[in-house]
């Protein structure tokens, strides 16, 4: 059973939604159940495939071990560095193997997880997670949340923790179930409607040898087509994946919010896939300027968050691909001529990249 | 260190979110969101938090407080008086 797509998981996530209602509605704490539902859900989505399954347990007693361990002595680096070695660990492995089409440790949600896993590490580390904070139900719970297992949004432990331990009043939680109801709706209709009925359009094509004009037409018109599925397809999920998580009481925050009324490439990246965007600028881009501040470097030497920002964050996104990897980088020289406090001419370039990088991703994956 | 008046908290604050914006402008915008000023992005705003560990001693990692939380001077203001 895959997750937000088959039959079955609606079918079962109905089911599923009543008791949730009945639990809430007579104010009850929602979290043994949330638990429980997830544990279930993720165990259906792996039914039949138990090398992944067991990838997934392994990832989970490792990550858990090297928390624990951290969380005992949290302000030593060699700990820290370690602690953040072994939770990367797998989707290292997946990623390079990957690349000599081996795709070893790969199992469903392996990226997700691991953001998740590696915020916890890091806050541990900064001493905002402390042993008692997080408790291994809640951590878990964290980790397995059903709605956002396979695809994101990626949600804050504290935050989340927060929610899954608060009780809403009646009328407060007849208020998320009631948008949490709207949203799985409006989440289908974007995906299944929506974004099927564009891709039943979409048939891409190599440049044939038809006049110039017709066959510029043919692939602008794919590259368009391919970024509208794109936007329903994923946006119609994270909504989805947002109600479910209101259902259950988990404020889970939003990831997409009209990427195409942008008006450069920086407001198109705080519009589309919102919460990939902001885990990456808190615990790549904040923590590796923060390292270089730190040794006094000049706000020159500032490139290189950047520099390590874009290409890190799309090699994740397409497996490495070609194309993604090359709008990473035209991020990357986007964010670089505005820091170097956009001209007229720098800002000119902006829109251009953003143009650019916007056919770039309609190629990708 | 030795009691600090709201004043002379308020003064180096100011003193150090100017050197870190680069523009006395922020001065006049005290309930103001900066980052939406284009006053502060994600450097400046680590330049702060570093520069406010050098001069107070506190530190803040980057993800303890919600950016809609500290992003105008008051509130940064905010939540130094509150660590000291």
């Amino acid at each position: 059973m895959t997750l937000f797509s088959d039959a079955s998981f609606f079918i079962l996530l109905a089911v599923a939604i009543v008791p949730a209602a009945v639990i809430g509605l007579t104010e009850h704490s929602l979290r043994h159940y949330g638990v429980v539902l997830s544990a279930v859900l993720v165990a259906a989505a792996f039914w039949g495939q138990p090398v992944q399954a067991l990838g997934l347990v392994a990832y989970l007693v490792l990550s858990r071990c090297a928390l624990c361990w951290l969380a005992r002595d949290p302000k030593s680096e060699r700990r820290f560095v370690a602690a953040s070695l072994v939770t990367l660990c797998p989707l290292l492995v997946y990623k390079v193997s990957a690349v000599f089409s081996l795709s070893l440790w790969g199992f469903i949600g392996i990226s997700y997880i691991t953001f998740k896993g590696i915020q916890t590490v890091m806050e541990t580390h900064d001493g905002l997670i402390t042993r008692k904070d997080l408790g291994f139900e809640d951590w878990l719970y964290f980790l397995l949340f059903f709605p956002q297992f396979s695809s994101g949004p990626i949600d804050r432990s504290r935050r989340f923790a927060a929610d899954a331990h608060g009780i809403p009043s009646r009328d407060e939680y007849a208020g998320l179930l009631a948008r949490g109801i709207l949203l799985l709706l409006l989440g289908a209709v974007y995906k299944m409607v929506i974004a099927t009925l564009i891709h039943r359009y979409y048939s891409p094509t190599v440049w044939g040898t038809g006049d110039f004009g017709t066959e510029l037409w043919a692939q602008v018109k794919t590259a368009y087509l391919y970024g509208g599925y794109l936007f329903f397809d994923f946006a119609g999920y994270s909504f989805m994946a947002m109600g479910a998580s209101y259902c259950l009481g988990i404020r889970c925050p939003r990831n997409f919010r009209a990427p195409f009324i942008a008006t450069d490439i920086f407001d198109f990246w705080n519009r589309w896939h919102i919460t990939l965007s902001t885990w990456f600028r808190d615990f790549v881009f904040m923590r590796i300027t923060r390292w270089l501040v730190r040794r006094r470097s000049s706000r020159a030497a500032s490139v290189w968050p950047n520099a390590v920002f874009w290409p890190t964050c799309s090699s994740w996104a397409s497996g490495m691909a070609l194309q993604l990897t090359t709008l990473g980088m035209v991020s990357f020289t986007a964010c670089f001529s505005r820091q170097r406090k956009a001209s007229r001419s720098a800002l000119g370039s902006t829109r251009l990249t953003a143009m650019t990088s916007g056919s770039g991703f309609s190629h990708g994956s | 260190m030795a009691e600090m008046t709201h004043e002379e908290l308020t003064a180096k604050v100011m003193d150090l979110l100017e050197d870190v914006c680069g523009d006395d402008e922020v001065r006049r915008h005290m309930d103001d969101d900066l980052f939406g000023l284009d006053l502060l992005d994600s450097i400046a705003a680590v330049e702060l938090l570093v520069g406010i560990e050098d001069e107070f001693g506190i530190s803040i990692a980057p993800t303890e407080v919600p950016r809609n939380e500290m992003n105008t001077p008051d509130k940064i203001i905010d939540q130094v008086e509150k660590r000291l």
